[in-house]
């Protein structure tokens, strides 16, 4: 299966691609790492007119201290993400999770940016993102603008950019405390997660949830609950309170609650441990 | 020393490791220059009838050479197996009704590859939507027939027409259970291709296919294009696997070879693998119900299974032969008195289906060893005891089974006991015990299956082979056999090797050509070791008795003379090895003559059955119902064996392949008939993360039934291996109430069934 | 468009259509058919080549992509000698039978190395996680990579 076709025009820098996005509109789509549209092309799920190819735009792929948080330009690769040694160091979850996203090959193309901007609620770094209250930031024709994680995520699909708007890099305050956990509970390693779970902090932790519903979501009951000093499990309990999980074919959406319940108190026991 | 047996390195491996092989997608042969492209149109839709077909977009897209619907092509349709009524037959292109997603409605031929996708969205296909029949329950109701002239949707029936009602009489204890053996996508990691290009005067035709037997695709093909014997010239390229759903030509092939006629150009066809996964056939798909009778301490007194095989949409020699194997083979290692078998094969609105490795075998052996756990279970009595005290006796074989059905040899019990330890079943125990009282949210389990199998079961057919020495001494054998993986050129060139004692390098062995083999069947059911490797065997015993009787011509010699000194590979009267005379001469010797040469076509006077014990450990995570599978052990008895590392490797891919269904692979249709696995992101192959080594143990009992005293080992690994996985992820969480569950045993299910049995 | 890249060692230049896949470039147009196609999800990785030394799977990458770029294949793996050490470990552990699956597989494998040079089994299982085979059951596949590990297999 091959992609429908189009118009492949590359940017060789952040200026051009905008120009070429403010140039085609609504018909353009972004190529960054390809490993999330390339797929829903050649399936004709999608059909772009015009592909803006940013892939060689080394000046956006890149993990940088800034003092207080952590700067990750949107083209980094997923599997220099996972080999930071910044990123081990100053916000491991991320790292430690960038090694579960697909596969190796997954890995050396696809970028943090893509995984964000294509807002699938699968995803596993969207989540991370938010439970570590990132904030992420989109160049456009508009200048510059900053958007909490919690705001960016929309709908299904739907993220704050605009479409002639480029995400240029993601800001990860570094974390207060030492605890984080990850879970990924997947059929196959090499499947998406039919629930995951993002743990960032220990004892009051912010805790986002992976395919719950049609956006990465905070688990704000079990949240609430530690935050008040309930215990684990009490917590994990609470922890699928107010999601609509999604019912398909790996997974039922009682299920998915069931999962939630469990991996929550898994991943903060492992924050706990790790603190 | 004898060359058989040793551990030989394949010799077709260097070409696939450096440059790759060549399957149909790479032929660059001349006669396939410029050859255009075929893309199918399949019915998006389970069932409805086709009011119009407009081609006329399609036809004015970029590229387009030409668009064909069924009704431009002529085709014979394929009949259905002899014993299920004609009215069943399916054409090669859908004209009238589609009958299954994925079924084909028109062929688009395009100059390049990219332009046939984009034309063939372009073909506009009204469908008037029927009622979709899907589940066997509806089939058998019947309210929507999928041919009306059949009058049901029951293709074949099979087996006691009436059961006994006192079957179970003298029993103590009975268990039923119904059983879902899944339907499952072969899904071999080459998908269907095909290559045609018809001489300039259309008088001859090479097809090269992606095939497990030319011979029988050339048959099938001159059938459905009305072609007059010997037109039809078939060649198997390199195939990559098959598994039971590239035995003989699908309707495709057909349509392309009538395409490129009408065209007089060649043609290509390479699906994709969305299309393979709904329009190649499936398997499995048995819908199964069990009952098992004995006494408290542990005989096993009667067994019944009643079989409803979903056929899908076409039957074909699925809709018979997978129930019959699966009757014949439904009492396993077991000496159980009285065993009774009933069989429907029904048509429903989904891919057709056919053999997939194992072929109805894998199915008997799923349904009773589930049943000895569920009798053992129900007595309380350890499974592997149970086993024990009901298997037929090493002393009884030639064993007749109450099927009808006659083992050549076994030893069943030895190869229990050695499983048995080799896994360390106390320990395992122990290790159960353990975890059950700590309350481990990681749980052990594990699970045993003891298996039988048929081999070669259409042994009368036979196989072919041919040994020609060449004048310079080197050798080439032909076979009926058609290797796809398997490794026919090393082991056929072994025991070429070791009859005339010619080194293996120069030694080629040949297949899937019909130019070159006329006669052949082919590779399916474990038969190519034992009809194609005897018959290579007995060609090679004939060119030496041929070569001695040269011998002794050139060296004036009496023949009982003559010495073949095998280490050497040269010929030489007894006592006097200094003057020799090599193959190469002998054979330039009988050039006049038609060569120095052997033929020999093989047959079994009876099949053989191989057999074997797997173990399997999981651990279930009983939280998430999460089952990891940490051990295999197995032992696998398929007769002599000719080159351990090839039935390693065979067991190896079965083994994976029957935990993967066993775990993880479903082929899935919602209640309209549309497939939701339809692709390799949705159909959960199983990989290399989600499995361990195997712990494979040696064992082998030879058969009488031929010279090299082997058995097949093909499928056996998917055989043994299913069962024993199902029945260890049940074992892990029997102490929880848990008495089933059904395959694939995903995480859901597991942790649907823990919870059903708190409710209880 | 026009695209330059550097495959197995060759500069080549051509024409193409701007969504020619990678793959496609390197068997259709090159006439490299050693690398395969196995799915149309990214699913199999059957089609995996090395990018700059890196594996990818060339049926989810432009052509336009990589032009520019570096990519080695099966056929070039072994450079001017007759075999890779990775070549060499799967004929001699029995890797492979249909050999579909294997040009994918052995580049994968060697990629795994190049970042993980001793790796454990369960390493070489997850590393390989995106490498469908359906004939080895994956059991001597992994043998022979831990093997290579031994032999020089990350070259
Ligand atoms: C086989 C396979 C398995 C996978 N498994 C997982 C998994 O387990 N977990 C997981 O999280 N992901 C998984 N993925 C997805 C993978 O992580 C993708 O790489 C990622 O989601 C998208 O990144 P990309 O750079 O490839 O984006 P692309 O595919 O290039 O783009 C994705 C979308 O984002 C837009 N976009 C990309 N970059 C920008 C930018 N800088 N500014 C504006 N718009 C932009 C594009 O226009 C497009 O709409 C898998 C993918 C595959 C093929
Ligand atoms: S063909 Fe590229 S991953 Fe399957
Ligand atoms: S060897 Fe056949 S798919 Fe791997």
């Amino acid at each position: 299966m091959i992609p429908a076709p189009f118009a492949y025009r590359r940017a060789g820098s952040v200026d051009e691609a905008l120009s070429l996005l403010a140039e085609h509109g609504d018909e353009a789509k972004v190529l960054a790492g390809g490993h999330s549209l390339l797929p829903l092309m050649k399936l004709r799920l999608a059909v772009p007119e015009v592909v803006v190819d940013v892939g060689r735009l080394q000046d956006l792929s890149y993990v940088r201290d800034e003092g207080d948080a952590i700067a990750v330009g949107a083209l980094t690769r997923h599997r220099d993400l996972e080999t930071s040694d910044l990123l081990a160091r100053e916000a491991p979850l991320l790292s430690h999770a960038a090694g579960f996203v697909g596969d190796p090959q997954v890995r050396h193309r696809g970028t943090l940016g893509g995984s964000l901007v294509h807002g699938d609620p699968a995803s596993d770094l969207p989540a991370v993102v938010l439970a570590m209250g990132g904030t992420l930031v989109a160049r456009g024709p508009r200048g510059s603008r900053e958007i909490p994680a919690a705001d960016f995520f929309q709908s299904l699909f739907e993220t704050a950019m605009e479409p002639d708007e480029l995400l240029t890099e993601v800001r990860i305050p570094k974390p207060q405390s030492r605890g984080w956990g990850f879970e990924k509970f997947n059929q196959r390693a090499i499947d998406w997660a039919t629930v995951g779970v993002a743990v960032s902090g220990d004892q009051r932790p912010a805790i986002a949830l992976v395919n719950m519903g049609g956006t990465p979501l905070r688990a704000t009951a079990a949240e609430q609950a530690l935050a008040d000093g309930g215990s684990v499990a009490d917590a994990a309990a609470l922890a699928a309170d107010g999601t609509e999980p999604p019912s398909d074919l790996s997974a039922s959406a009682d299920y998915r609650r069931h999962l939630a319940r469990v991996l929550v108190r898994r991943a903060v026991e492992d924050a706990r441990g790790r603190a | 020393m004898s060359i058989l047996g040793t551990r030989v390195v394949r010799a077709e491996d260097p070409r696939l490791l450096t440059v790759g092989g060549t399957y149909v997608d790479d032929l660059r042969e001349p006669a396939l220059v410029g050859a255009a492209h075929a893309t199918f149109v399949r019915s998006p839709v389970a069932h409805a009838r086709i009011s119009s077909i407009d081609v006329q977009d399609a036809r004015e897209a970029p590229g387009v050479v030409a668009v064909f619907t069924g009704r431009d092509l002529d085709i014979s349709p394929s009949p259905p197996a002899p014993m299920v009524t004609a009215a069943m037959a399916r054409p090669a292109l859908a004209t009238d009704v589609v009958r299954y997603v994925g079924e084909a409605v028109a062929v688009v031929i395009t100059d390049e590859r990219y332009q046939g996708e984009d034309a063939a969205e372009l073909v506009m296909v009204d469908y008037d939507p029927l009622p979709a029949v899907v589940s066997g329950e509806d089939a058998v109701r019947g309210e929507t027939l999928l041919f009306p002239e059949a009058g049901t949707n029951v293709a074949w029936t099979g087996g006691a027409e009436q059961l006994d009602e006192h079957l179970f009489d003298d029993c103590e204890v009975v268990v039923t259970q119904v059983i879902d053996n899944q339907r499952l996508a072969p899904a071999p990691l080459e998908v269907r291709s095909a290559a045609c290009a018809w001489s300039d005067d259309q008088g001859q035709v090479t097809l090269w296919l992606s095939t497990q037997g030319a011979q029988a695709a050339r048959d099938e093909l001159q059938r459905q294009l009305g072609l007059e014997e010997g037109q039809l010239r078939v060649v198997a390229p390199d195939v990559g696997g098959g598994f039971g759903a590239k035995i003989a030509a699908d309707p495709e092939t057909a349509a392309l070879c009538a395409a490129s006629r009408r065209l007089g150009r060649p043609l290509r066809w390479v699906e994709s693998r969305s299309e393979n996964m709904i329009a190649m056939t499936h398997g499995r798909a048995q819908h199964q119900t069990v009952t098992i009778g004995g006494r408290r301490d542990g005989t096993v007194l009667a067994y019944r299974i009643e079989v409803l095989q979903d056929s899908g949409a076409y039957p074909r020699e699925s809709s018979w032969l997978l129930p019959i194997l699966t009757m014949n083979m439904a009492s396993g290692v077991y000496a159980i008195p009285k065993v009774e078998t009933a069989a429907r094969s029904i048509v429903t609105n989904t891919t057709p289906l056919s053999a997939y490795r194992g072929a109805g075998r894998p199915e008997a052996t799923a349904a009773i060893e589930r049943a000895m756990d569920l009798f053992a279970s129900e007595i309380g009595m350890d499974p592997a005891e149970v086993r024990r005290r009901n298997f037929v006796a090493p002393d009884a074989f030639p064993f007749q089974t109450p099927s009808g059905i006659t083992y050549d040899s076994g030893e069943y019990a030895k190869a229990l006991d050695t499983v048995l330890e080799a896994a360390g079943y106390p320990d395992l125990q122990e290790e159960q015990r353990r975890r059950r009282e700590r309350g481990d949210p990681l749980q052990l389990g594990f699970g045993l299956s003891a298996y039988v199998e048929i081999t070669a079961p259409d042994n009368a057919v036979g196989e072919t082979g041919r040994v020609e020495v060449g004048a310079d001494g080197s050798v080439t054998v032909y076979t009926g056999s058609s290797a796809h993986g398997q490794g026919h050129a090393t082991a056929f060139a072994m025991l070429a090797s070791d009859e005339l004692g010619i080194p293996m390098d120069r030694i080629k062995v040949l297949h899937g050509d019909t130019a070159k083999i006329p006669k052949g069947a082919g590779t399916y059911g474990s038969r190519s070791l034992q009809l194609g490797g005897s018959a290579v065997h007995e060609a090679s015993v004939e060119v030496v008795k041929r070569a001695r009787h040269l011998a002794a011509e050139l060296l004036e010699a009496d023949e009982g003379d003559i010495v073949l000194d095998r280490d050497a590979g040269r010929w030489h009267v007894k006592g006097a090895p200094a003057t020799a005379v090599s193959w190469g001469e002998l054979a330039q010797q009988a050039e006049g003559d038609g060569g120095l040469a052997a033929d020999s076509d093989f047959s079994e006077e009876r099949p053989t059955f191989p057999f074997g014990v797997h173990l399997a450990v999981v651990e279930v995570d009983v939280e998430t119902g999460a089952v990891r599978l940490v051990r295999f052990v197995s032992v696998d008895d398929a007769g002599r064996v000719v080159n351990p590392v090839l039935t390693e490797g065979q067991r190896h891919g079965g083994i994976a392949q029957g935990a993967a269904q066993a775990l993880l692979e479903h082929m899935v249709y919602d209640a309209d008939g549309n497939p939701q696995t339809g692709n390799l992101a949705d159909y959960a192959f199983i990989t290399a993360a989600e499995l361990p080594s195997f712990e494979l143990l040696p064992m082998e009992t030879a058969t009488p039934l031929n010279p090299l005293g082997v058995k097949g080992i093909g499928e056996a690994g998917t055989i043994g291996s299913t069962p024993a996985v199902q029945n260890a992820v049940v074992n892990a969480i029997t102490h929880l109430g848990v008495r089933h569950v059904d395959m694939p045993a995903t995480a859901q299910r597991v942790w649907a069934a823990i919870n059903e049995a708190k409710e209880r | 468009m026009q695209v330059t890249i550097r495959v197995n060692g060759n500069n080549t230049t051509h024409e193409i259509e701007d969504r020619l896949l990678l793959v496609h470039y390197l068997r259709d147009v090159l006439g490299l058919t050693g690398t395969n196609i196995g799915c149309d999800t990214t699913s199999c990785g059957a089609c995996t080549v090395h990018l700059n030394g890196e594996s990818v799977k060339s049926c989810t990458m432009l052509a336009a992509q990589a032009d520019g770029a570096e990519v080695t294949t099966i056929e070039g793996l072994a450079g001017s000698d007759e075999m890779h050490p990775m070549q060499r470990a799967f004929r001699e552990n029995h890797g492979l039978q249909c050999g579909f699956c294997t040009p994918g597989m052995v580049m994968a494998a060697v990629g795994l190395l190049r970042e993980q040079a001793n790796p454990t089994e369960e390493q070489v299982r997850s590393g390989l996680e995106g490498n469908l085979c359906r004939c080895t059951g994956y059991h001597n596949i992994v043998q022979a990579v831990l093997a290579a590990a031994k032999e020089g297999g990350a070259r």
